[in-house]
């Protein structure tokens, strides 16, 4: 544990030396389906032109750890270069007929399927590998599903700063306040990312988390 | 039925068991064979009530280990796992009240782990006081 801090400590001290403009490694965590494609797209797109990944409506389209380098978001006169690390969404339960209901064939939905288990095994391994993490949230589904529970606890332990997005907030039935009740030690900034919504507090929680590294 | 040794068989329901581990039966356990016993649990289709709870990052491994043996066992889709805990202290001397306590114990005993083969339990719903398991047909 105390050569894991030297380490860290030593190689935060020789990357400022060296690097003018520091990478800051962000993540986007959370359960299939919640946006992290999206958002990162968006973030990419306005500040790169180039998307991240390609997003679906079907669960797990994201199956591999995908990255964007020298994203560099500028907010308020402030710039700050980001590595964007877009993750699988982790689940406890895959099953390949879930797939079928979106018209897929059985040899096509268990290759998914399969694809999606190693996909979450990455994600997980990820982890340890990150300077900040945005959690990913549907404001349409139970924040007190044990995953969302389990990555910020992995986060905490790591001591890795964290970001609640509760995304979708264009939805009808949309409340924050559930997220907000059930991670109250967290900020939790409400946006859509399909539409480009509240972008500019999420921003803003960015560049104040970015200090605390 | 009661098995002494691995504790409460609290009855058995078609097509499956659910079965009580008492925290002492993980307690001296390293977290690989904690996470391995609790997999064979399930993978002989039990619903498991963990007293106490794992890690965050045994939980998280506890989920690697999963995704590892989706497709290769057979019928296994993954796990349904909610924990709750009972007392959530709020105040500053009774949250260190509280650790010292689990400290002392060896662990969180007003904690309950529910753990289920995917194949039995649809969905697990858990809300801050309380967990509702959904069973497949």
């Amino acid at each position: 544990m105390a050569i894991k801090i030297f380490k860290n400590f030593f190689k935060r001290v020789i990357t400022n030396l060296f690097n003018s403009k520091k990478e800051i490694k962000l993540g986007f965590y959370g359960p299939p389906n919640a946006g992290k494609t999206s958002l990162a797209n968006r973030i990419c797109k306005d500040f790169t032109g180039e998307e991240i990944g390609t997003v679906s409506k079907i669960p797990h389209e994201t199956r591999k750890v995908q990255f964007k380098e020298k994203v560099e978001i500028s907010y308020k006169g402030k710039k700050m270069v980001f590595k964007m690390i877009d993750t699988p969404g982790i689940a406890t339960k895959i099953d390949y007929e879930d797939f079928l209901k979106f018209k897929m064939s059985k040899k096509e939905s268990k290759e998914r399927a399969k694809e999606a288990t190693q996909g979450v095994i990455e994600s997980i391994k990820w982890l340890d590998d990150m300077d900040i993490v945005v959690v990913v949230l549907d404001v349409g589904e139970n924040p007190y599903n044990q995953v969302n529970i389990t990555i910020i606890g992995n986060l905490v332990a790591r001591k890795i700063p964290v970001l609640i997005v509760a995304n979708k907030m264009d939805l009808k039935k949309a409340d924050i306040k559930k997220i907000e009740a059930a991670f109250p030690e967290y900020d939790v900034v409400g946006i859509s990312a399909k539409f480009g919504d509240n972008l500019e507090e999420f921003y803003e929680s960015i560049f104040r988390l970015s200090k605390k590294i | 039925m009661v098995d002494k040794k691995r504790g409460a068989n609290w009855g058995k329901i078609k097509g499956f068991s659910i079965q009580f581990l008492p925290y002492s039966e993980i307690k001296n356990l390293d977290s690989n064979e904690r996470i391995k016993k609790i997999l064979t649990i399930i993978l002989s289709n039990n619903i498991l009530i963990l007293q106490g709870k794992l890690t965050s990052n045994e939980e998280s491994r506890l989920i690697g280990d999963t995704m590892a043996m989706i497709g290769y066992i057979k019928n296994f889709r993954g796990i349904e796992l909610a924990v709750i805990s009972g007392n959530e202290e709020n105040g500053f001397f009774k949250k260190i009240t509280k650790g010292i306590a689990d400290v002392l114990a060896g662990g969180d005993f007003s904690a309950i782990t529910v753990i289920g083969p995917a194949t039995i339990v649809k969905e697990m719903k858990r809300n801050p006081k309380k967990i509702e398991l959904l069973l497949n047909r």
